[in-house]
């Protein structure tokens, strides 16, 4: 038996959740998008009149332990000051008790849905650009443990930004995890659990809006998994697949960068075979992947950086080519310079012929 | 990446001899081997030199190549021109040379200011 018409149903849960903002400085606009843990807004800020974007703990969620969750993943993005991490601007408590904060609005296209149309080496630039704040949050102990091409946002501009910290760990025995005092001995999640406390994942929130580069969808296609486990599968690496939580170093985000580069590679259906079955790309793709942790790249710039010399045309430390691959290689880098020494001879051939006549 | 100069110098050099040991494969001046082979060693020298210096201040493969191929078929037109004939045999792989050493010196030379960082 049905008591309300579904819209009025819709409503209503909309308005359960939409957060209580009086005596705050934001007034929420629209939902962005909502997960496991909370749900994200477009809020206007009153008095720097601009956009922002508000993560807001769910109301059927606010306990104490994911409450001080949140708050980690806001404290763990404001210690991760850089432009390919999206910058936090407030966290706090709201009248409902609901813990909240405040970041910047990203708008643009998730990594999957960005590099569809774009050429194999546009595509490998952009990856050897996640690198680089994801090795500016190792350098600080972070390590992110859910990257994958829906937590990677492309801008407007083309900036690139790391998204979804919320199951960030981080790690012992740094300056930033001891700056906080919230840290433990060992490790300690975004989530402020220890590693042998519960775990429970996050969602991504990504916002496609449309712009330069057509709409895009708002819901995720890969959600995390829940439980004991943290991650998505398809990007988890293997001791994250266990739940060795202690284990887990930047070389698990090594793995996941390893599956994106493997996502970027390949091709749309119906396009030739080309580039992207370079073995090269396959070995630093295997490299980054190795269930041995040991086998990976030992950090993120080491990826980068053979990804940067595949590009370069120079040899890969993933790939012992043979004689014939590094003559062609050499070749197709110098082409020029090597149709030119060709003329030259062919130039030189012919006259000798012509003399011996 | 070695010196704009330095590589246009070893270049010129080593094309120069390869360009002057061809003239063993004519019969009619094998007899004066040995000095064409200095002559075009020398030749190939200079032109090296000044397609280096000219790449350290005008960074433009276009322009690179251009002034090689000139100051290789210049080059070679004084050969010539001593020789009293062989224009087309000895024009010909003189601004090829250079066309060369322009382009490589624009190309894999190093700027003096970035070896010294």
């Amino acid at each position: 038996m049905k008591f309300l018409p579904d819209q009025i149903v819709a409503r209503l849960q909309t308005g359960m959740q939409t957060p209580d903002l009086s005596g705050t400085r934001y007034r929420a606009l629209e939902l962005l998008g909502h997960g496991g843990m909370g749900t994200v807004w477009l809020a206007q800020d009153s008095i720097l009149q601009r956009p922002v974007a508000l993560k807001v703990l769910a109301a059927e969620n606010s306990s104490a332990d994911l409450a001080a969750r949140l708050m980690q993943e806001a404290v763990v993005l404001a210690r991760l000051e850089h432009p390919g991490i999206v910058p936090v601007h407030d966290a706090g408590t709201l009248a409902d008790g609901r813990t909240f904060y405040c970041m910047k609005l990203v708008e643009g296209q998730t990594l999957d849905h960005y590099a569809r149309k774009l050429p194999l080496r546009e595509r490998l630039r952009l990856f050897q650009r996640i690198a680089e704040p994801l090795a500016f949050a190792h350098s600080r102990g972070i390590i992110h443990r859910d990257l994958k091409p829906a937590n990677v946002m492309v801008g407007p501009f083309g900036e690139v930004l790391v998204m979804d910290w919320g199951l960030a760990k981080v790690m012992a025995a740094t300056s930033a995890s001891s700056a906080t005092g919230q840290v433990s001995e060992h490790v300690t999640d975004a989530t402020g659990l220890s590693s042998t406390g519960t775990q429970v994942s996050g969602h991504e929130f990504t916002r496609a809006v449309q712009g330069p580069f057509g709409s895009g969808a708002l819901a995720p296609e890969n959600s995390t998994a829940h439980g004991t486990v943290l991650g998505t599968p398809g990007y988890m690496a293997p001791e994250q697949e266990r739940g060795e939580v202690n284990l887990i170093d930047q070389r698990t985000d090594i793995f996941a960068m390893g599956s994106i580069l493997q996502s970027l590679l390949q091709e749309p259906p119906g396009s030739p075979e080309g580039e992207s079955y370079s073995r090269p790309l396959r070995a630093i793709c295997a490299k980054a992947m190795s269930a041995e942790m040991s086998a990976r790249y030992a950090s993120v710039q080491e990826l980068a950086a053979d990804v940067g010399r595949y590009l370069d045309g120079l040899p890969v430390s993933a790939y012992r080519e043979n004689i014939f691959e590094r003559t062609a290689r050499l070749v197709s880098r110098n082409r020029v310079a090597v149709v030119l020494v060709l003329a030259y001879l062919f130039m030189r051939l012919l006259f000798i012929l012509f003399s011996r006549r | 990446m070695s010196n704009k100069i330095v590589l246009g110098l070893v270049l010129g050099g080593v094309l120069g001899i390869l360009d002057g040991l061809t003239a063993w494969f004519t019969p009619a001046v094998r007899a004066g081997i040995v000095g064409i082979v200095f002559g075009s060693t020398f030749k190939g020298l200079i032109a090296g030199v000044l397609i280096g210096v000219f790449a350290r201040k005008v960074h433009s493969l276009a322009l690179g190549i251009l002034f090689g191929l000139a100051v290789g078929a210049f080059l070679a037109w004084i050969i010539a021109f001593m020789q009293h004939g062989y224009y087309f045999q000895i024009m010909l792989p003189g601004a090829m040379v250079g066309l060369i050493v322009g382009y490589a010196t624009q190309k894999y030379g190093a700027s003096s200011q970035l070896q010294r960082a």
